[in-house]
């Protein structure tokens, strides 16, 4: 597939990059609102929005922001956005809106926004920049419908709401409350380690593969996590390392 | 009122503990607790960053947003204010309080655009906090948050030591550890 073309970057974000199950980016959502698939899937459908749009509108600015001011230009483009958004959920899917709460206007502070902005959308063209958001939001859309699934499956015996289980199964009520959030998760990051693991003996690339913020919240400067507002100058990072 | 305030500070810190039941600021509570040292400072960090920003936060809705009827704009407001307040910080330490710097500046720009600072902000005016109230909000959500993350730091220090399995090393036997932790933690529910 050509390099930047539509299709390539959907099938990028579905798989080769997953932002869930691939760079880990974006667990405070993945944790919080996968109680239930529907709850995932809505979840996952609204931060797609908000990542096309604010990929789309960054890359149409990225000649006119300045490099020193770049960061706060992008914070409020996705504010604006994920506003937009959380006034049309509140006016016309209210079920939604009161099921997300708080962690909808959080979509501000997601990694994997500012995260694309910094490492695609300032640096190519609209239409790659649009379908790089819809891609990456549909993997992440994906990732937090499955999980979801597994949760609601387990904790209440059911999927999208319809009964799968058989009825003697008696739900496991762990799996929707919060720790079984942090226990699929670690299960999920274990199957990961594992296919790394796996693919490093077999000498393959997998670098790519991160968990959680490469272990370290240093590293999540790179995805946009812990950005500066003003990068740093030259002369204090040399202060800051002696 | 003072028993108002009480039942906050219980609340936020220990029965809904910001990390623990609400997910929030999972970055630095995975990334930043190898050491219980380390572990201190930030949450020390995090304390100062957000009882100042709920202040700073609950002044500019109370009398800029509220009044001219600009409520829907709090998202963007907040977040600007937060992420330039946090730098504003760290220059002010950094200029004045050349000790107070050398322990907290590290972390401070780990902490800029925190789910966790623009939470406690949004959940102030989602829950009509007064200023006084918010503040006290978001003291004790900053001080739950440090508890569990010095106990995480604590536990992983002795667990260096474990044999565990190749592929539960890392990440995942943390997130096992935080998930025992919320167990824990879901007990305190009975406390309120």
């Amino acid at each position: 597939m050509k390099q930047n073309s539509p299709a390539e970057r959907l099938v990028n974000g579905l798989v080769k990059e997953n932002p869930t199950f691939v760079l880990m980016l974006g667990m405070c959502p993945t944790l919080a609102v996968t109680t239930s698939a529907i709850n995932g899937l809505g979840m996952g459908l609204t931060t797609m929005v908000v990542l096309a749009l604010s990929n789309m509108f960054i890359s149409l600015l990225r000649k006119i922001i300045p490099d020193k001011v770049r960061i706060p230009a992008f914070i409020v483009i996705i504010a604006s956005f994920v506003t937009v958004v959380e006034l049309l959920l509140k006016a016309f899917i209210p079920f939604l809106y009161g099921a997300l709460g708080l962690y909808i206007p959080l979509i501000v502070v997601n990694c994997i926004i500012l995260g694309r902005a910094e490492a695609y959308a300032s640096k190519n063209g609209v239409i790659s920049s649009l379908f790089d958001g819809i891609g990456m939001g549909l993997g992440f859309t994906l990732a937090l419908t499955v999980i979801g699934a597994v949760r609601e499956l387990f904790g209440a015996g059911e999927v999208f709401g319809f009964r799968v289980m058989p009825q003697s199964y008696v739900p496991c009520s762990i799996f929707i409350l919060a720790p079984g959030a942090f226990f699929v998760l670690a299960a999920l990051t274990a199957i990961q380690n594992k296919v790394k693991l796996a693919g490093e003996r077999r000498g393959k690339d997998m670098s790519k593969i991160q968990s959680g913020c490469n272990m370290d919240c240093a590293g999540c400067g790179e995805s946009g996590c812990s950005r500066r507002l003003v990068p740093e100058s030259v002369s204090e990072k040399e202060a800051r390392n002696g | 009122m003072v028993k108002d305030l009480l039942i906050i500070l219980i609340s936020s810190s220990l029965v809904s503990n910001v990390v623990l039941s609400q997910f929030l600021g999972l970055c630095p509570f995975l990334g930043v607790s190898k050491k219980t040292q380390t572990a201190a400072g930030m949450g020390t960090a995090v304390i100062f960053v957000i009882t100042l920003a709920s202040a700073v936060a609950g002044a500019i809705y109370r009398f800029i947003l509220a009044p001219f009827d600009l409520t829907y704009l709090q998202t963007i407001v907040f977040i600007l204010v937060i992420a330039a307040l946090v730098q504003f910080v760290e220059m002010f330490l950094k200029k004045f309080m050349k000790s107070l710097y050398q322990a907290l500046g590290v972390y401070l720009p780990l902490i800029t655009t925190n789910c966790a600072v623009l939470g406690v902000a949004l959940t102030n005016v989602q829950k009509n906090y007064g200023i006084l109230t918010g503040i006290v909000n978001g003291f004790a959500t900053a001080v739950g948050f440090t508890i569990s993350i010095i106990i995480l730091a604590g536990i992983r220090e002795k667990m260096a030591y474990n044999d565990i399995p190749e592929s539960f090393k890392g990440m995942p036997i943390v997130l096992v550890t935080a998930g025992l932790m919320a167990i824990a933690f879901c007990g305190f529910s009975g406390l309120l």
